[in-house]
């Protein structure tokens, strides 16, 4: 086991179909994930963090134009899985996922320990009164009152909800939970208390997280590595550490630089123009006409260069 | 669950036309009951369906005796009674070891203004070789004994007292009928009924040892009942109460059936989408071009008249209507909710995602539809019963309208015959209507009024 990464991507894209044409929300993304490790997805809107996600676990909109690569979850091609098996055997069994927004994700209509208990229900075989007693141990886990377990949806605050979600991926012991902008629309103080909730669940019981996340600072606190997504394309892979040190790409400068920062007499900087769009790409580099050491190189497609286990896909490190 | 169903009742509590809705409903339940546990299916039937020799007691074509309060002249009620079950008094004494005497005596107070159609008396006696003898005879009130029989009687010898020749001789001079000579004032030249208490008395002698005398006396007035009678003296109650259960089973069985299947094919049309749910669509633009009418017509006339039958029919018909579209936008919008997609991906079945998700969204606006949209079935069997394709077995409401209107009943003024199953029907629709407008506003908050 050891000497394969709980979750490898590969070459991993994802087109929609529209009217305007094919939108290349994940085109050809690369990375891996190793037991125990959490990597932060950051990027701007509409750069495809979503899609990734969905992309992994397979949940595809109805416009679907292209969808392939290779995702290995602990070794075993996913990807070749029928719709039944990947239900069966991938869902909430290999990986998780907290949904964007998921204060809806939860039926109004059912009480949140039953909602909770769905995903154990479903694939773990248990019966109702075993189901129960793990929603109240994922509960006392993400830190729910036991007592909200036959409340509904709607008498739980908002900050309640999220943890709710985070049970509920909890609930099947999967090694892999992906988080989708979990602490968005949330004050400071809950997002801080969740993001101790999700470093004790590391710690404790050992799970790997793909966060996403606009929110660079906070994330700082959980990440083991960074991934910077612009375009639809993965543009630098880095260690934490690093990353927050001095990040490569260009487009992770200037993310950082628009970051405020205390003590410091910088305004924070903003990056000028817009990303491009996705459904009608510029020629090679992404990212040059807003970067400001664009080159005549840019003008090809850059590759990603590895160096020092950090990737990044610019052609100032060529 | 109860508390939810508490405040749901405490919500409908603010409507009172919700709590008409509710009693008439209740009533319309606790009728069905009496009238399944008063007249059991087959004996509902055979009484249904028998002919003279079942109601050969009821005068045709009576209304109803409350319909007395509203007039006049009084009609007379029609009545009988009957030596087997003791409600004509019969004595006995014994004359000899071959020889039995029998006395029967029934006293009635007459206080019509009117004259019954006629009087009537059904022996049943035995006897192997020697007839008994019997004498009857009227006392009118003012002590006249007018003799009407006097003779042997056969094992079913019938007196029809309007065809006593001694009667009819002994009126005809005075230029009256027999009913009018028996029941007016022979002291008047007009004819004025005479009240007050007439007595019947007919006294019999036995001559075998095993011989015996029962007689049955029908006083067959104008009036009878609390529903009035048809054209094959049925007593109407029989349809009115077996029109309830009836009704209500249509009603109901017809609407759940419709909307629960309606609801189930829409989630199923917009969760999977693509072909199911295109071909869904335009089986559904197919049937609205269809008549629905005519085909439950061709159904009656062509395969079977059960009422199960073209229930069936009519319930395959209504599945693919308007409604599934209006479902089907709902669920398009519930589909693409939040909650959906979480379900998806922690691997919920299709049928999970459709049954514990979808469908049970939809519950509060199927409510109000489904108590809506009962009265809509009774009305058509109703309907159906009308055009003549009514179950040929059933007494049902709709049977009795369509007897009513072949036989002309308003035309010849029988209106309580038409009346009463109409009345029943608005009640029932009326109920059900009351009841789902008041549903609609509890579950419908965008209805609610402030």
């Amino acid at each position: 086991m050891a000497d394969k990464p709980l979750l490898q991507v590969e070459d991993l894209c994802l087109y929609f179909r529209t009217t305007h044409g094919n939108v290349r929300a994940v085109d050809h993304v690369n990375f891996s994930l190793d037991y125990n490790k959490a990597v932060v997805v950051v990027g701007e809107s509409g750069c495809g963090k979503s899609s990734l996600t969905k992309a992994i676990l397979r949940l595809l909109p109805r416009n679907v134009d292209t969808y392939t690569g290779k995702v290995y979850l602990e070794g075993k091609d996913v990807m070749t899985y029928s719709e039944e098996d990947f239900r069966l055997k991938v869902r909430w069994v290999g990986m998780s996922m907290v949904p964007q927004a998921a204060m809806n994700s939860l039926n109004p209509v059912i009480k949140v320990g039953e909602q909770v208990a769905e995903p154990a229900l479903i694939h773990m075989g248990v019966t109702k009164k075993e189901a129960v007693d793990l929603v109240r141990k994922m509960f006392q886990h993400v830190g729910v009152p036991e007592v909200f377990i036959d409340r509904y949806p709607f008498e739980l605050s908002g900050g309640m909800r999220q943890r709710v979600a985070i049970a509920m991926a909890l609930v099947t012991s999967p090694n892999l939970i992906i988080l989708d902008e979990p602490t968005s629309a949330l004050d400071v103080l809950t997002q801080a208390n969740i993001f101790n909730v999700l470093k004790r669940i590391k710690k404790e019981l050992g799970t790997s997280f793909i966060l996403i996340t606009h929110d660079i600072a906070t994330s700082s606190e959980l990440a083991d590595e960074v991934a910077v997504m612009y375009a639809g394309q993965m543009v630098e892979l880095n260690d934490a550490f690093a990353f927050f040190k001095e990040p490569l790409h260009p487009y992770s400068k200037k993310l950082m630089a628009s970051v405020p920062r205390l003590r410091t007499e910088k305004e924070p900087e903003f990056i000028i123009g817009q990303p491009p769009s996705l459904v009608d790409l510029p020629a090679g580099c992404r990212f040059k006409d807003r970067c400001p050491f664009a080159f005549d190189r840019c003008k090809q497609d850059p590759p990603v260069i590895v160096k020092e286990g950090r990737s990044v896909r610019c052609w100032l490190y060529a | 669950m109860l508390k939810t169903l508490k405040n749901t009742f405490a919500e409908i509590k603010r409507y009172p036309s919700a709590i008409v809705g509710i009693i008439i409903i209740f009533l319309m339940i606790l009728l069905a009951v009496y009238a399944v546990i008063a007249y059991p299916y087959t004996k509902a039937i055979t009484l249904w369906r028998g002919g003279e020799d079942v109601w050969y007691m009821n005068p045709k074509y009576a209304p109803p005796a409350w319909t007395n309060w509203f007039k006049t002249e009084k009609e007379p009620v029609s009545f009988h009674v009957d030596s087997a079950d003791g409600t004509l008094k019969k004595v006995v004494t014994n004359i000899s070891a071959d020889s039995n005497s029998y006395t029967f005596t029934y006293s009635f107070n007459f206080q019509a203004d009117s004259d019954p159609q006629d009087l009537m008396l059904y022996f049943d006696n035995t006897y192997t070789a020697k007839q008994p003898f019997v004498n009857v005879s009227l006392v009118t009130p003012d002590g006249t004994n007018i003799s009407v029989y006097q003779g042997g009687a056969s094992a079913q010898q019938n007196v029809r007292f309007t065809q006593q020749q001694k009667l009819i001789s002994r009126f005809a001079s005075k230029n009256r009928t027999v009913m009018q000579g028996l029941f007016s004032d022979p002291k008047q030249t007009a004819i004025v009924s005479k009240k007050g208490i007439y007595q019947l008395i007919i006294t019999g002698t036995t001559f075998e040892k095993d011989s015996d005398i029962n007689v049955q006396f029908v006083f067959f007035g104008t009036v009878y009942g609390i529903a009035g009678t048809d054209m094959n003296r049925r007593d109407l109650m029989i349809p009115i109460l077996w029109g309830t259960p009836i009704a209500l089973a249509f009603g109901l069985v017809g609407s759940l059936c419709t909307l629960l299947l309606t609801m189930i094919i829409a989630a199923i049309g917009s969760w999977y989408g693509g072909w199911v749910d295109s071909l869904i669509q335009r089986i559904t633009e197919v049937n609205l071009v269809l008549p629905f009418l005519p085909i439950l017509i061709m159904v009656g006339t062509f395969f079977s008249r059960s009422i199960w039958v073209i229930l069936g029919a009519a319930i395959l018909l209504s599945i693919f209507t308007g409604q599934i579209k209006s479902y089907r936008a709902i669920f398009l919008q519930i589909r693409e909710s939040g909650y959906i997609e979480a379900a998806k991906a922690y691997g919920a079945s299709d049928f999970r995602i459709i049954f514990k998700y979808l469908i049970p969204r939809m519950i509060p606006l199927l409510i109000p539809g489904l108590v809506s949209s009962v009265p809509s079935f009774v009305f058509l069997e109703a309907s159906l019963a009308v055009l003549g394709l009514g179950d040929p077995v059933l007494p049902t409401w709709g049977k009795t309208i369509d007897d009513a209107f072949v036989h002309g009943a308003l035309y010849k003024g029988y209106y309580y015959w038409m009346v009463e199953p109409a009345l029943l029907l608005m009640i029932t629709g009326l109920g059900f209507a009351m009841l789902g407008f008041a549903l609609d506003r509890v579950f419908n908050p965008k209805l609610r009024e402030m």
